[in-house]
């Protein structure tokens, strides 16, 4: 099992730091075949004109005349222990992670992710426990009740919900709920350390509407896993046992049934921050895909790429995590 | 022939009355092409300390009947009527929630492919202590105890090494041993075994029914061996009932059965029975043709479409009344499960075919 894990670990960190090649490689890629230096990425501006000795200089300054595997181990690593950054009047002392400088909002990228951060993993966190648990009880109760009131209607909004986008949802949310039922104070994201209470005040809405497509997708994958499980054989079993009702249908029933739902939450949850991106843009939430929509209007390079190697590397965590989880939740998978 | 005949006048001192009695069981399942009677008036009983083989080809309703008994069918859409007495407790009326307290606890189960019959997740030794702690209020290390105990008795070597193993981690017999252990962990009264051993090779087969055997001397249990085979009704039980397409149209002694049998549908499974005095292609004489449709079930007898002895009967009757399951001479001598046949021919008809053309090819 050690050793599985510790696999899974090192093959992580290799998928990670071929992201971060590709990532780099990528954005280094567009300046050169618009064919625009890439001063104007990194500071919004070419201040001297192509060709000329300042720019030279600048880009110098820069790096930008080094070969690309030597700016790449620059970047690299500025993450790993920090470095210094100057492009001819401003002078920054980048500490480690350093991912970066926007010269455009004169802050380091990593403080602009360390505000962002908070905010998208509160939304994806509460929106993934919402929907799994909401979800999974309906598909549960439906799978029980097949063709009951309960679960024609809750498989009928299943239905509607997934064809339901979050900017359609979102705003009637907003509408209902705070500008005419009132029940929510017309606020931003709050951080949980400041008012843990206001917090959850903040978040609730976005929740709710980032949860809610996910809800239905994951209401009918349980009901249609629960259903199967309950016919299998060891299921007879259990109630041969005379094992009350909820034991059979929770312990055995639901924990065989969870497996197929556990997968597909890996999935989910690695790709949660390109979901999000819409969420937030609805809510006004500073979030992280707020914050790449915002970098890439700008054209803002040194944000573009931290946020894409923060998302990348979220994803194969989010993985690494779901593979490790499975492993418990099916004793059957080898570990070899 | 080379089944011994069985001593079945064995029974415990003072248990002569029956511990199961099922009375015109029905089990009829309502489905979308008409009503499905996979169980259509059957009657048997069966005392502690006796095995009771029910055979018959498949499709003829053993399983249905043997979780009726449990009342598995309970919640769902089966309509279930007849009586079952357990002791002195009529099952059929109980709720789902009085008869669970019985599950596992008086009577238990052990199914036929005891790999899918088990938990994928869970170890096999909580599985069994789950089974124990349903019905005695004891802590997880005495339950533990037990199911080591049960797992050694059952003949698991490594037991408390065992306990911690996945069901994938044993091997067949194995895990049928351990569901043996998990059903007999409670010591329960009456154990149904279904088709415990279709799944495993014949070694193990015969180790696994000398287990039971050696574990109903141990608990005096009574035993319901379901089969499709009936060289294991001979070699473990003590009466038989023959069933097809939902009713009983054989019962009796093993002795009755393997000797004296009158039923042409009892003949054609004597028949197709393997041997081992044979050779391969002799001893396959599958009766022709297919069990019946349990939706439209044959006017007159059951077995007619399917019978070529009709000719000795007068008439249609075969093919318009239903015969009656009739004690034969033998019967009349007595006893838990008489000698019963539900046939038109004339029972001195019926006992010179078996005598003249039956008994000999055997
Ligand atoms: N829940 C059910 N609904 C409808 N038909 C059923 C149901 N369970 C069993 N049957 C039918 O009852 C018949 C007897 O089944 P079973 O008792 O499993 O036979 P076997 O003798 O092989 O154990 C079969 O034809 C089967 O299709
Ligand atoms: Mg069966």
């Amino acid at each position: 099992m050690t050793r599985y894990v510790l696999r899974r670990l090192l093959g992580a960190v290799l998928v990670i730091f071929v992201v971060s090649v590709v990532t780099f490689a990528i954005f280094q890629l567009g300046p050169a075949l618009s064919n625009t230096s890439p001063v104007y990425y990194y500071i919004g501006k070419i201040p001297f004109p192509a060709g000329s000795v300042q720019l030279k200089l600048i880009e110098h300054r820069f790096g930008f005349d080094q070969p690309l595997w030597q700016q790449y181990w620059t970047w690299l690593r500025g993450i790993l222990f920090g470095r210094k950054l100057d492009d001819g009047s401003t002078f920054v002392n980048c500490h480690a992670p350093c991912l970066g400088y926007s010269f455009r909002l004169n802050t380091p990228v990593t403080s602009l992710v360390k505000q962002a951060l908070p905010v998208s993993l509160s939304l994806a966190a509460g929106a993934a426990i919402l929907w799994l648990v909401g979800g999974v009880t309906v598909g549960v109760i439906s799978a029980l009740h097949p063709r009951s009131v309960f679960d024609r209607a809750g498989m009928t909004m299943a239905l509607a919900a997934v064809s339901l986008p979050i900017f359609f949802t979102g705003p009637i949310l907003i509408l209902v709920f705070v500008y005419q039922l009132k029940w929510l104070p017309n606020i931003s994201y709050v951080p949980i350390t400041q008012d843990p209470a206001q917090w959850f005040r903040s978040m609730i809405l976005p929740w709710i509407a980032l949860s809610f497509l996910f809800a239905a997708l994951y209401a009918r994958l349980t009901r249609a896993s629960m259903m199967e499980t309950m016919g299998e054989d060891y299921i007879r079993t259990a109630r041969a046992k005379g094992l009350p009702r909820r034991k059979v249908t929770l312990r055995h029933g639901l924990r065989a049934a969870l497996t197929p739902i556990v997968t597909i939450f890996g999935i989910d949850v690695g790709t949660l921050i390109g979901t999000t991106v819409i969420t937030e843009t609805v809510f006004n939430l500073r979030g992280l895909g707020y914050l790449s929509v915002q970098s890439i209007h700008t054209q803002d390079l040194p944000v573009i790429m931290g946020v894409t190697i923060i998302a990348a590397i979220a994803l194969v965590v989010a993985n690494l995590v779901v593979d490790i989880l499975y492993a418990f939740v099916d004793p059957r998978v080898s570990y070899g | 022939m080379t089944v011994e005949p069985r001593d079945i006048t064995r029974s415990p001192s003072g248990d002569t009355g029956a511990y199961l009695s099922v009375n015109d069981l029905r089990v009829h399942f309502p489905t979308g092409d008409g009503i499905v009677k996979a169980v259509d008036g059957l009657s048997f009983s069966i005392s502690r300390g006796q095995t009771l083989g029910i055979v018959g080809e498949s499709g003829s309703g053993k399983s249905v009947t043997s979780q009726a008994i449990l009342g598995l069918h309970k919640g769902s859409k089966a309509r279930i009527s007849g009586e079952i007495w357990l002791g002195d407790q009529e099952l059929v009326g109980m709720t789902e929630e009085e008869i669970r307290g019985l599950r596992g606890d008086q009577m238990a189960m052990i199914f036929q492919d005891p790999l899918s019959s088990l938990h994928p997740f869970y170890t096999v030794g909580r599985q069994i202590t789950e089974a124990y702690r349903v019905h005695n209020s004891v802590g997880k290390s005495a339950a533990r105890k037990r199911a080591v105990e049960m797992l050694d008795l059952v003949g698991i070597p490594n037991p408390d090494k065992r306990f911690d193993d996945y069901p994938h981690q044993f091997s067949g017999g194995m895990r049928q041993r351990a569901m043996i252990a998990m059903a007999l962990v409670c010591d329960p009264k009456l154990l149904i075994a279904d088709e415990p051993t279709t799944a495993l090779d014949v070694t193990v087969q015969a180790q696994i029914l000398e287990l039971m055997k050696e574990l109903q001397r141990e608990f005096n249990s009574a035993i319901i061996l379901i089969t499709h085979d009936l060289g294991v009704v001979a070699e473990a039980c003590d009466s038989v009932v023959v069933m097809y397409g939902g009713q009983c149209v054989e019962t009796g002694t093993v002795n009755d059965i393997f000797y004296h049998a009158q039923m042409p549908y009892t003949w054609g499974l004597l028949g197709s029975m393997p041997r081992m005095d044979r050779d391969r292609r002799e001893r396959l004489q599958p009766i022709p043709g297919q069990p019946p449709s349990l939706i439209q079930v044959p006017k007159g007898c059951v077995f007619n479409p399917r019978c070529v002895y009709q000719d000795h009967v007068p008439g249609d009757l075969c093919k318009t009344d239903h015969p009656q399951l009739l004690m034969t001479q033998r019967g009349n001598e007595g006893g838990l499960l008489p000698h019963q046949v539900r046939c038109h021919i004339r029972e001195s008809e019926r006992e010179r075919i078996w005598t003249e053309q039956i008994s000999p090819t055997l």
